[in-house]
């Protein structure tokens, strides 16, 4: 696997189809062509010279630009596969997706819960498919662009005429060149913005080179934007928590391990009143009745000075107070702070009266906070109302008559009370459950008749921090300018050679040929240089 | 040196970064949902609660005893029922392994009650803010973490311990060997 040396003297690496110099065809192939193939100028693509050893096996797998549009046609398909039924993350939580799937969807969604497409862009097979994209990404355009680069920095002025003769626009003449009318070529080439060279009777002008880069600034663009996606996985560099947080409660804020609290002072939902607004919103409310306005929490937030050891009593000192709306984050550090959810009257205290169940006297109000009850409420004059038992979710008795709770959430209280009264000291039991009222141990007195209720909101804020995005929005702007560069500029090549009474003339561009072939026109306008014809019929 | 050579070797270089960048990616995505999660083997995390007498629990100061760490809620059947083993073996194992049982947010009435109704007297602590159950990632409840003399995890069990030899079993293996 020797250099190809050309007749021009230029030694060309093994795989060159054109002098990097002169433009000569080096190969059979290309010899016998019309017209030469400039994508790359005719230059040794590198993965198509070796094939030796595995890596360069593997290398010239991912080089293949044929390769990397499978890849992306395959990402495409399997993407569009996971959009068929919602993924496992949007379906319920409370349900096996195992389950859900079949009794949702059918066999259909049997089969697509078996073959994994329920979790398809967490998948493995699919991580590895944008894995494979990236890596074809960086070889396909190493393996252009510096080949590329290099013929352009080798081309000589002074192309042989085979070269040029295998233009698309091409022009040969018997005559030779006027220095008045080179004069005038120039004055119009600089015009025009191009840059000339001269050599020995040929001229070579050139301008927006850099266009040529644009689609490897363009990839660069797109692989940040890889490695930003995959920073996601780096732990501390992208949280995604969710909190729910009752009225008055403080609670540590996930994600920031254990550094900082959030108190939630107070929910508000607002909704707009009839007639507020009555163009934009009345027709909307007899419609539906309500028409929400604002969803808010008032925050505070604090940091936490005895963090460290888990389980250790909290120092907290006040950082700020912040009403997180939607759409209004509370932000601090690199985190934000959403309002996301809510959840309305969630039971907070009860009130009972110890009450004669005969005469209907009350002898006092006892108030059981759900989430922290007292043993013992006295009601003074000898009254008490002993706590006995408390089951926040009520689900019932068993064998032994015990009651139980089937959680430790407030949805349906039950109480077992003791009351004393001067009559009765040992007190009597009363089993005491929303809208009923049992007597286990016998007839009584008293009774604890309810009173009131109180209720409070839960708010639910989502806890994101994300610390790739700049990663991912300077890719994303790299991108852009690659699609410019490449886009909005042409690389326009002009050739002009005397050569043993002949004048030969050529152009080249990288796209946009009626352009340059104006701008030619315009150029050598008036001069006896012939005009270079597009010889491409299409 | 030899340009070919040198070009393998730029080669295997690129595709070596490149290779890595992917093994590393995929692992951490793959590890992502245990990544956290305590397992056989780990050092038991360090944390202090305090106790329905007042008393300060830290974990790292029972080094040199077998420890046996659990997490329940006063609602939980299961819990119920391995309650009275473990108060069992409290006292057969009294000074070689520690009880130490994490109520998992409840109030402080529904736990000292219980505490009462089971006659348990070994250490008992809430867990108010769940803290030291998100340390240890608790889903269901009981969990049961048997921890060594030397602090780190010798098993890890989900789900009640209904069975009396089950629990001395556990027992036996963290117990101080002298």
């Amino acid at each position: 696997m020797g250099k190809v040396k050309c007749e021009c003297g230029h030694v060309n690496p093994h795989g060159t189809i054109l002098c990097e110099s002169c433009g000569r065809a080096l190969t059979e192939e290309a010899k016998k062509e019309n017209l030469v193939d400039m994508r790359y100028e005719g230059s040794a693509r590198r993965s198509q010279t070796y094939n030796k050893t595995i890596i360069d096996k593997v290398w010239n797998f991912f080089s293949s630009v044929k390769v990397g549009i499978w890849i992306i046609v395959l990402i495409l398909v399997a993407a569009s596969f996971g959009t068929i039924l919602p993924q496992e993350f949007y379906i319920p939580s409370n349900v096996e997706p195992e389950v859900y799937y079949e009794d949702v969807y059918g066999w259909f969604g049997k089969i697509y819960y078996m073959i994994g497409f329920h979790d398809l862009y967490n998948s493995i097979w699919f991580s590895a498919l944008i894995a494979a994209l990236g890596v074809s990404l960086v070889i396909c355009s190493l393996d252009r662009v510096i080949p590329l680069y290099r013929a352009l920095k080798t081309q000589r002025v002074d192309r042989h005429e085979s070269f040029m003769k295998k233009q698309r626009l091409f022009a040969e003449q018997t005559g030779s060149l006027q220095e008045a009318d080179m004069e005038k070529v120039r004055a119009e080439l600089k015009k025009k913005h191009y840059k000339i060279r001269e050599k020995n009777g040929s001229l070579l002008a050139e301008k927006n080179r850099f266009s040529r880069w644009g689609p490897y600034v363009n990839h660069v663009g797109l692989i940040l934007f890889l490695v930003g996606a995959m920073l996601r996985s780096v732990q501390g560099m992208y949280v995604d928590e969710l909190l729910w947080i009752r009225e008055g409660e403080t609670l540590q804020i996930p994600g920031t391990d254990g550094e900082y609290y959030v108190k939630n002072d107070q929910f508000t939902l607002e909704n707009y009143e009839e007639g507020e607004d009555p163009e934009v919103f009345n027709e909307a409310i007899n419609r539906v009745g309500t028409v929400a306005k604002n969803y808010q929490t008032d925050a505070i937030l604090y940091h936490d000075e005895n963090n460290g050891l888990p389980g250790a009593k909290p120092e907290l000192s006040e950082v700020k107070h912040d009403d997180i709306q939607v759409n209004e984050p509370m932000k601090f550090d690199n985190f934000a702070v959403y309002q996301t959810s809510f959840r309305q009257d969630e039971m907070k205290a009860m009130h009972f009266a110890l009450t004669n169940k005969v005469t209907g006297e009350e002898f006092g109000e006892v108030v059981v906070d759900l989430f922290d009850q007292q043993e013992m409420y006295d009601l003074g004059n000898g009254y008490k109302v002993e706590l006995l038992g408390y089951y926040p979710d009520f689900d019932g008795f068993t064998e032994e008559g015990e009651p139980t709770s089937k959680s430790p959430l407030p949805n349906k209280p039950a109480f077992l009370f003791n009351m004393i009264s001067p009559e009765k000291p040992d007190g009597e039991v009363s089993f005491v459950e929303i809208q009923n009222t049992m007597e286990p141990l016998g007839e009584t007195t008293y009774k604890m008749a309810f009173k009131n209720l109180e209720t409070r909101d839960v708010s639910a804020l989502t806890i994101r921090k994300d610390l790739t995005l700049p990663i991912l929005s300077i890719g994303g702007i790299i991108f852009m300018i690659g699609v410019i560069q490449g886009a909005y500029w042409n690389h326009r090549r002009i050739w002009i050679r005397e050569k043993d009474g002949s004048i030969y003339t050529a152009g080249h561009t990288n796209k946009n040929w009626h352009g340059l072939k104006r701008e030619i026109h315009t150029i050598l306008e008036g001069t006896a240089v012939p005009e270079p014809e597009d010889r491409q019929t299409d | 040196m030899d340009k070919k050579k040198k070009r393998l070797y730029i080669r295997t270089a690129i595709l070596g970064v490149l290779a890595g960048l992917v093994i590393y990616t995929l692992y951490t995505n793959l590890t992502k949902d245990s990544r956290g999660t305590l397992e056989a083997g780990d050092k038991a995390p360090d944390f202090v609660l305090t106790d329905m007498s007042g008393e300060q629990h830290r974990l790292s100061d029972y080094e040199g005893k077998g420890v046996f760490l659990n997490f329940w809620g006063t609602w939980c059947e299961p819990c119920k029922k391995e309650m009275p083993h473990m108060e069992k073996m409290a006292q057969e194992y009294a000074g070689e392994v520690e009880i130490l049982a994490v109520n998992v947010g409840e109030s402080n009435f529904q736990v000292q009650n219980f505490a009462e109704q089971y006659g348990l007297t070994f250490p008992i602590a809430i867990d108010k803010s769940k803290e030291v159950m998100n340390t240890y990632g608790v889903n269901p409840l009981p969990t049961t973490f048997m921890i060594k003399p030397d602090g780190t995890i010798d098993q890890i069990v989900i789900g009640g311990l209904i069975v009396e030899d089950q629990v001395r079993a556990l027992f036996e293996r963290v117990k101080p060997s002298s």
